[in-house]
């Protein structure tokens, strides 16, 4: 520090960025954004995925050091070298994943966070003043508690009082409350309006939910493409203005109404068990009964024994014990089963569950008929021109933006992976389809056509299996709802009936 | 921070389609010539500092390699007859690769299948020899395919890496050769080297007319390139590549992975066990400890040399027999020591796993997409 400079202010910080220019090669991810988080205010950065919400905060934190631009912090230019500098200044950020250490006591996690560890620590000295620390802050959490044995809420309550512990009083969050129940989400993020109300600090806090903009946040600014959509004070905007700087003039696939009759059940799962890759029991015999014309969403915070469920249902895991019936036959997963009942799987992380990465588009798109005429002649020998004929074809009608049908489709956006995915499963007829959070990091348009087509299938009579995170999501597209915690199914409703803070306290375990 | 990565590769999905250039629509295919030349070029000047260490001139042990390898006609059938078995152990590693096995025991199978094939031509003792020909290779398949394919039960049903039970199963293999060859199957008649007896002169598979390259040259060249159709072209190939590049995905479209694994360790196995027929049934004439000659092993070299394509393995396979081959000048001219060439097979070894970190990283090979 230069001497004689003025230290910077007590309390709360602010932080600007002017002019922020990132260009990765020719691709530019920034593009001349500012960015004005005044100190002692709570202030929600929006934009899609691919946006540069995250290229702008980790240029803010020295993860990145921009092509052209400043960063100013309590109204000073301050280069920032590296992460180690931004801490330095008060800079903390949240990330969207835990980074405690799941084996080590809460207490342990502090402490070790820390930048000036002493080789040897005195526990009672440390224990006394993290009580005395914890007492000067909104949250509660056990400290002698292992981080493997709480709860998610209280981990990310962990991850922030961390930052706290380390005195950063400018933080941002990156998308905090993915892992968190409605409730808890609500409760986080209204501690933490308390203390930017009481001017110990400022938060940038990333995030898709509109919700949570319009109920905590006092300013946003919005990025679409790199560039600086919009910004201004919460109080004069609307979900829809957000909305509509975050898409921008993009016209979105509309969703069929809800029509038809429910018919027969055509996947029932039956005291269903699975285990996790450790070998803990991860779903515990549940029984669900899903009819053709009908959407069932499973509702659940994650880790929750969806994941296993869902890959049970994909031929990923084996049944512990129960049984899987579709149309009434008993179902392991067996290609001729897909097939006669006409069964597709929409995972979650298509690239990784449903795709081979090295493998072209049109190959990827062919994995559920490349046996059969016309993309086999004889049953064994692979016809070139089918393959990329069915590929042409269903790249324009699903809107895949890809160079050629012989890219590797690991060259693609996430957005289009998933596309390529939908033309696969939901190219033909379908009668009972299974998808696991299939617009997780999409972009508005990826979404809308997805949903789009979920709903058309359900209306041609499919019956569909919804695994989501996301609520709104749920409750916008199916019938029933279903909420799972530990394993097992706790609550069941009509989503035109269902109330969320019956769904979320089920979420929590209540 | 999930959204990194997307924003990464959604700057590959909104790139504006010009036309990339010559570098970068055959950047991959360049980069599969390139790294493993370099690594070859590499693993050559390291043996020449080997070599000078020794006092020899390092370029009069390139001339006489060349020399030794192709430098003549007579040279060139030595190395053909050499590259015949690598090929077909070459695939043996190659073939399982497809699927994401590392299988390391070639070695094995090919023993075992000298040994089914040697006890096929003995049990047919009358038989005219063109029946008794396709018997042997037919043991020899059967026998180096079954080897093979205990690797790959056990990986598929209890969970045992295929990569070190290949490798076990190779000692296994030498002691049962061992076993049989000092025991019911030993020939009275063999006092110093224990071994089967012949399988007679009217039953060797002979050269090639013209040359004295034995058949099993032909024999590998079918081989690779039926291979090389059978993965590419064929619908069974087409679900081993999606297995092998992605098992979860393989699994979500209902392939049956269990019986890709089988067939492709038979297959795989079937290859190494007709390179063991082929070395007795056209160079040794009957089982001993001849065979276990280490073919099984450079074919681990040459797969991987190759990329695992087994149109590649053909020249990689005629490469390296040129090496083994120009072994014999290099103990004459130079006086180098025998194993020379083991040692140069070894820095090649170690040159191109460490290249294979390369692949994606050239520079000016990079698509700036």
């Amino acid at each position: 520090m230069i001497i004689g400079e003025t230290p910077l202010p007590a309390g709360a910080l602010g932080v600007d960025a002017v002019a922020m220019t990132m260009r990765f090669g020719d691709f530019v991810a920034l593009d001349n954004v500012a960015l004005k988080v005044r100190p002692g205010t709570f202030h929600a950065l929006l934009g899609e995925n691919g946006a540069g919400k995250s290229t702008l905060v980790k240029c803010i934190m020295g993860y990145y050091h921009p092509t052209e631009g400043d960063v100013l912090v309590g109204g000073r230019e301050q280069a920032i070298a590296n992460p180690k500098d931004a801490h330095a200044l008060g800079l903390g950020m949240v990330y969207q994943h835990f980074t405690l250490v799941p084996a080590m006591t809460v207490a342990e996690n502090l402490v070790l966070a820390r930048d000036d560890v002493p080789a040897v620590l005195e526990w009672t000295k440390e224990k006394k003043q993290l009580a005395a620390f914890l007492a000067r802050m909104p949250f509660k959490v056990p400290l002698d508690s292992r981080v493997s044995d709480i709860s998610a809420g209280e981990r990310q309550k962990c991850e922030i009082l961390k930052q706290l512990y380390l005195k950063r009083r400018f933080l941002i969050l990156d998308e905090p409350t993915s892992v968190l129940t409605p409730g808890e989400a609500d409760e986080v993020l209204g501690m933490l309006r308390d203390m930017v109300l009481g001017g110990d600090l400022t938060i940038l806090m990333i995030t898709h939910k509109f919700r949570e903009v319009m109920a905590f946040a006092d300013e946003v600014t919005i990025l679409r493409r790199g560039k600086l959509a919009g910004h201004g004070k919460v109080a004069d905007l609307t979900p829809d203005n957000m909305a509509r700087m975050m898409i921008g003039a993009e016209e979105l696939t509309i969703q069929p109404a809800r029509v038809g009759g429910v018919g027969e059940a055509r996947l029932e799962l039956d005291k269903l068990s699975a285990l996790d890759d450790a070998g803990a029991i991860a779903v515990r015999g549940v029984s669900l009964a899903v009819r053709g014309g009908e959407i069932v969403g499973i509702a659940g915070v994650s880790g929750n024994g969806q994941r296993q469920l869902v890959e049970v249902l994909a031929g990923q895991r084996e049944a512990e014990s129960g049984e899987v019936r579709v149309a009434g036959d008993i179902y392991r997963a067996s290609r001729e089963e897909m097939r006669r009942h006409k069964m597709s799987l929409l995972p979650e992380e298509p690239l990784k569950n449903a795709c081979v990465g090295g493998m072209s588009v049109a190959d990827n798109i062919a994995f559920r008929e490349f046996d059969r005429a016309p993309f086999a002649s004889g049953g064994w020998w692979l016809n070139r021109t089918a393959f990329r004929d069915d590929a042409e074809k269903k790249i324009a009608q699903y809107k895949i933006k890809t160079r050629t049908p012989d890219t590797p489709i690991s060259a693609l956006s996430g957005g289009n992976v998933q596309r390529t995915v939908l033309a696969r499963e939901l190219g033909g007829d379908v009668e009972v389809l299974i998808a696991a959070n299939p617009c997780f990091g999409l972009d508005f348009a990826a979404v809308a056509q997805i949903h789009a087509e979920i709903m058309a299938a359900r209306n041609r009579g499919a019956a569909v299996l919804l695994v989501s995170e996301d609520l709104d999501e749920l409750l916008e597209l199916s019938d029933r709802l279903v909420v799972m915690f530990h394993g097992q199914f706790v609550y069941e409703a009509r989503a035109s009936e269902a109330d969320l803070t019956e769904i979320g306290r089920h979420m929590a375990g209540h | 921070m999930t959204t990194d990565t997307a924003d990464g590769v959604e700057a590959v999905g909104v790139a504006p389609a010009a036309d990339p250039g010559f570098l970068q629509r055959h950047g991959t295919t360049i980069e599969y010539v390139l790294i493993p030349g370099a690594a070859l070029v590499g693993a050559l000047a390291v043996f020449g500092v080997f070599v000078a260490l020794f006092g020899k001139n390092p370029l009069d042990l390139y001339f006489y390699m060349y020399q030794g390898a192709f430098g003549t006609w007579f040279s060139w059938q030595n190395t053909l007859a050499r590259a015949a078995p690598l090929i077909l152990t070459a695939l043996c590693t190659a073939l399982p690769a497809q699927l994401g096995m590392v299988i390391i025991g070639g070695e094995g199978a090919l023993l075992i299948g000298a040994l089914a094939a040697t006890g096929a031509a003995l049990a047919l003792p009358s038989m005219p020899p063109l029946v008794v020909q396709l018997a042997m290779v037919c043991a020899g398949m059967i026998g180096g395919g079954s080897w093979i394919m205990l690797s790959g039960g056990l990986r598929q049903y209890r969970g045992v890496n295929e990569t070190i039970s290949s490798l076990l199963l190779v000692y296994i293999a030498l002691a049962i050769l061992n076993h049989l060859v000092e025991g019911v199957m030993r020939d009275p008649a063999s006092l110093n080297k224990p071994s089967t007896r012949e399988i007679g002169a009217a039953n060797m598979i002979g050269s090639i007319p013209g040359t004295d390259v034995h058949w099993g040259l032909v024999f590998g060249l079918i081989a690779a390139v039926a291979s090389y159709i059978l993965i590419y072209h064929t619908v069974f190939g087409f679900a081993a590549r999606v297995a092998g590049g992605n098992i979860r995905a393989a699994k979500i479209v209902g392939l049956g992975v269990g019986k890709l694994i089988m067939t492709i360790c038979f297959l795989a196995g079937a290859s190494a066990g007709l390179a063991g027929m082929v070395e007795v049934a056209a160079v040794q004439g009957r089982t001993n400890a001849n065979l276990a000659a280490g073919y099984g092993f450079t074919g681990i070299l040459v797969a991987f040399l190759a990329r695992q394509n087994p149109l590649a393995i053909i020249p990689v396979a005629i490469l390296l027999g040129g090496i083994s081959a120009s072994g014999g000048l290099l103990q004459r001219r130079l006086g180098l020591p025998d194993a020379s060439v083991q040692v140069l097979q070894g820095i090649i070894f170690a040159f191109v796993l460490a290249s294979d970190a390369l692949y994606g990283r050239i520079g000016f090979l990079k698509g700036k997409s």
